[in-house]
């Protein structure tokens, strides 16, 4: 059943350098890379060795744990890398690509006669199994289980983030593939949220259930897309997919290509003209950073956005899940009296003599300085109002910092990630790292009881 | 100077002192920190903003409080003025001198003996100076009467930053509130400097058995006595706060602007002050019913403090200073939205609970406060409940669907067999 979903609770941190609604073409990229810390909670066990020669889409390692997940390579070319770290953990891939590209061949699949646990296996052996992500624990969905229903949120609210209905347009027939697909894997619903049901992508694909979704962040957050229509109890498993992976999941059924295209947003302040380009998973940024020019020396570059991603440089590839790389400028200055000044170029969520609240739509300049030192959980009550789930956030996060398993799993530890708690860990006053504290109380959990 | 400041960070980075130097360093700087992982970019605020403003909502008692120990004191040696004029007779130069002389020095030991502490801490433990003592060492001051003497303020300071906060972790671990911590300990210590008739006034202590004896009671005081008359006090005295009392506490007008600046910029939870303002009406209207309902005959000790018009004990008294800056503590206090309404309304009905029945002492907000300190986790324990509860209830319901693998394992079983 469709259900329109209202989101009051939360705060959207506008930004300048929003991406422009272009698209280009990037440079191809020499060499790709596979970032394995993408895979969280994944051990890795290589089928190639270096030196070896590999298609687009031909397996080169497997989880250790499930060794019908199978990982695939972006494009073809040559293994000319294992970068590896302490304990000789395997820390990035790197593939030099051929001028010509040559794709592995996955057998085409008529979906419509296909049952469950064939497409299963297909999307296990082809390497589209890592879109799939799981609830509890924000992990690569375990393949040996039934989930109670599929979310997928195609609204955006992040910061700065790729607008998900401009990237998904003209992918229609994609769309239809995947989600027929996957809902043949759950006996729940495939429940999608939108921004607009009138002029979304999703507006006539068959077999979802469309919700309209509208408020500030974290609104596009499918954790609180879950937490709204369907929470997670314990025991159940939900599966998430990220819109626009379903485009390369849907090419694969359709044609039996392992297409890692994606389009990009390269968006922030630091960046001279933000748009969008296509790109593939893997490519490194350079190749498209520098086209469209940086206004700094110094800036931070995140591959995804600024509340989620991962620090990178532009010698670094674009992550397996990341459709936006983020420039803002780096904060590591000191500001004389920063601490008691009025500041009006700056996000707060007090009043406390910052005037963010005078202007709800101004776009703001933010660069990553902390705005304070790292303190001890202070103050109280104001991440309930950016938290709009239906679970205490300064209790879990302190469950999750005394190792509390029984806390840990009474206060809905099951339905959330760590991206849910970006918000809070934004406006923590007491500069906590939230996502890090819950993603340490995830895994755990997952250790302990999984 | 930005850049030497740099260069003395890093020499002084991994050293014993670095947490002093920090201190001193991020009080001129704000620092140069910079995020590593998860959000990239941080909300302005910090602790510090958020201490100052308490602190900046608590500078207008403070003058307040000094113009008024003088006006207390001339007023009570010279007669009150019979037609008091604001300029005239409070806001003199005269009133704020002798404000200065007695109520700085409180300032300057509560705030000296405190950081002293809290940067031997700091050194010791290895951790940054936490800003919790700079509101806590405004408090105090505020929460004394003014003839302290101050070597029992150093006492009662050392004693409740060590045993009131540092022994259980520093700012933020605390179970009691480290600023009525203070006051309860120099209450239960030094009783006589901390009650009666004499030391609300300056002077009145040293000048009690002369000839010039003057007298410094509180109206709450005089009603404990068991006086019904008319005191000579008028509510917009009490309400302006020309009266005796606690340095700090008088005004409830600037306690009242300060409160609503608190709520404006956030800072404090609207949601405990307005239940504990609540709390308190509710109490003192059962008091004021049983006196109209006659089950308290008239010669009864608490019969003064009882028909006391219920409104107005939150114009007396520390009530008001207490609802405002120490009830909306956020360490101490109930830390769930729905846990700060309960909270609230039993600081301000107990508060008045205590005050009226207190035989030695009638003020009860630091009691109060102290009291609901200790039952803040219990309060939240059960609101929290209430939420797993209901994860709990939904669990009855949860559609825990069978892995593909058991279905495989139960044909190959029967196909063994």
């Amino acid at each position: 059943m469709s259900k329109d979903i209202r989101i009051k609770k939360g705060l959207n941190i506008n930004l300048i350098g929003a991406a422009e609604q272009t698209t280009s073409k990037a440079v191809l990229s020499n060499v790709y890379a596979l970032n394995l810390e993408d895979f969280h909670g994944v051990i890795p066990k290589m089928l190639v060795k270096e030196g070896a020669e590999v298609k687009a889409g031909e397996p080169i390692f497997y989880n250790k744990n499930i060794e019908d997940m199978r990982f695939v390579s972006p494009v073809s070319g040559e293994i000319v890398e294992i970068v590896r770290g302490a304990r000789r953990r395997i820390l990035t891939l790197k593939i030099l690509a051929d001028k010509e590209q040559n794709y592995h061949d996955n057998a085409t699949f008529d979906i419509d006669s296909a049952d469950g646990e064939s497409i299963k296996k297909a999307l296990l052996q082809s390497g589209c199994w890592p879109f799939v992500k799981q609830r509890p624990y924000a992990i690569v969905a375990y393949p040996d289980a039934t989930p109670k229903s599929i979310f997928i949120s195609a609204y955006t609210t992040a910061p700065l983030a790729a607008d998900t209905d401009y990237v998904l347009r003209g992918k229609e027939k994609e769309l239809q593939a995947a989600i027929t697909a996957l809902a043949k894997m759950t006996p729940g619903q495939v429940h999608v949220s939108v921004g607009n049901t009138e002029t979304s992508p999703f507006t006539n694909i068959k077999g979802i259930t469309l919700h309209k979704v509208s408020g500030p962040h974290p609104a596009g957050l499918v954790g609180t897309q879950i937490n709204k229509l369907d929470p997670i109890n314990k025991g159940e498993v939900v599966w998430t997919v990220a819109p626009q992976d379903l485009i390369i999941i849907g090419e694969l059924l359709l044609t039996g290509k392992f297409n890692a295209e994606r389009t990009v947003a390269l968006a922030g302040s630091s960046i001279k003209a933000p748009k969008y380009y296509t790109t593939k998973i893997g490519a490194e940024i350079s190749t498209f950073l520098y086209a469209s020019g940086v206004n700094e020396d110094k800036f931070r570059l995140i591959n995804g956005d600024v509340l989620t991603g991962a620090k990178t440089t532009p010698e670094g590839h674009l992550g397996f899940y990341n459709n936006t790389v983020t420039a803002i400028p780096e904060g590591d200055d000191y500001e004389f009296f920063g601490w008691n000044k009025p500041v009006f170029n700056k996000i707060s969520s007090t009043r406390a003599l910052t005037f963010s609240w005078l202007n709800k739509n101004k776009k703001y300049d933010l660069d990553t300085n902390t705005n304070g030192e790292h303190r001890a959980f202070v103050v109280t009550g104001r991440y309930e109002e950016v938290f709009p789930l239906d679970i205490f956030p300064l209790q879990l996060l302190k469950a999750c910092m005394v190792k509390d398993l029984d806390e840990m799993e009474q206060l809905g530890l099951y339905e959330v990630a760590p991206e849910d708690f970006a918000l809070t860990e934004f406006i923590c006053i007491s500069k906590q790292p939230h996502q890090q504290i819950i993603r340490e109380g995830l895994d755990l959990m997952y250790q302990e009881i999984g | 100077m930005k850049e030497k400041l740099h260069q003395l960070k890093l020499k002084y980075q991994g050293k014993k002192m670095a947490p002093a130097f920090n201190a001193l360093h991020t009080f001129l700087y704000s620092p140069n920190e910079t995020t590593h992982s998860g959000s990239h970019v941080r909300a302005v605020d910090d602790l510090k903003r958020t201490m100052n403003t308490v602190i900046m909502a608590l500078v207008p008692c403070l003058l307040f409080g000094m113009f008024n120990a003088g006006y207390q004191h001339y007023s009570a040696i010279n007669g009150f003025p019979a037609e008091f004029s604001l300029f005239e007779h409070f806001l003199t130069w005269d009133n704020f001198w002798l404000g200065v002389i007695t109520i700085l020095p409180l300032v300057i030991v509560s705030y000296g003996v405190g950081l002293v502490i809290e940067f031997i801490f700091a050194v010791i433990k290895g951790h940054e100076v936490e800003e919790g003592y700079l509101v806590t060492g405004m408090l105090v001051p505020l929460i004394i009467p003014v003839d302290t003497p101050l070597w029992m303020l150093a006492v009662a300071v050392a004693f409740g930053v060590v045993i009131g906060k540092e022994v259980f972790g520093g700012t933020g671990m605390n179970i009691l509130n480290p600023a009525l911590t203070i006051r309860a300990f120099l209450f239960f210590a030094y009783p006589t400097w901390m009650s009666g008739d004499k030391v609300w006034v300056h002077d009145a202590v040293n000048l009690a058995g002369t000839a010039d004896a003057i007298s410094g009671e509180t109206i709450l005081g005089y009603l404990a006595q068991g006086n019904t008359s008319e005191f000579s006090y008028s509510v917009s005295d009490m309400f302006f706060g020309f009266i005796p009392g606690s340095v700090g506490e008088t005004s409830t007008l600037l306690i009242l602007l300060g409160g609503l600046f608190l709520i404006f910029s956030k800072i404090a939870s609207w949601r405990i002050m307005l239940s504990a303002v609540i709390g308190s009406l509710v109490m003192g209207l059962l008091f004021n019913g049983a006196v109209a309902w006659e089950w308290i005959p008239e010669y009864s000790k608490f019969y003064g403090l009882m028909s006391f018009d219920f409104w107005k004990h939150l114009i007396v008294g520390g009530l008001a200073f207490g609802i405002v800056y120490m009830a909306t503590d956020p360490v101490t206090g109930s830390q769930t939205n729905k846990g700060k309404w309960i909270y609230g309304f039993l600081i301000g009905f107990i508060s008045v609970m205590i005050r009226v029945f207190n035989p030695g002492y009638p003020e009860g907000v630091f009691l109060a406060i102290l009291l609901m300190n200790v039952f803040a986790p219990t309060i939240d324990h059960y609101v929290v409940q209430g939420n797993v509860k209901k994860r709990m209830k939904r669990l009855k319901n949860a559609t825990i669907l069978p892995k593909p693998s058991d279905g495989k394992a139960e044909e190959l079983k029967v196909e063994t067999v």
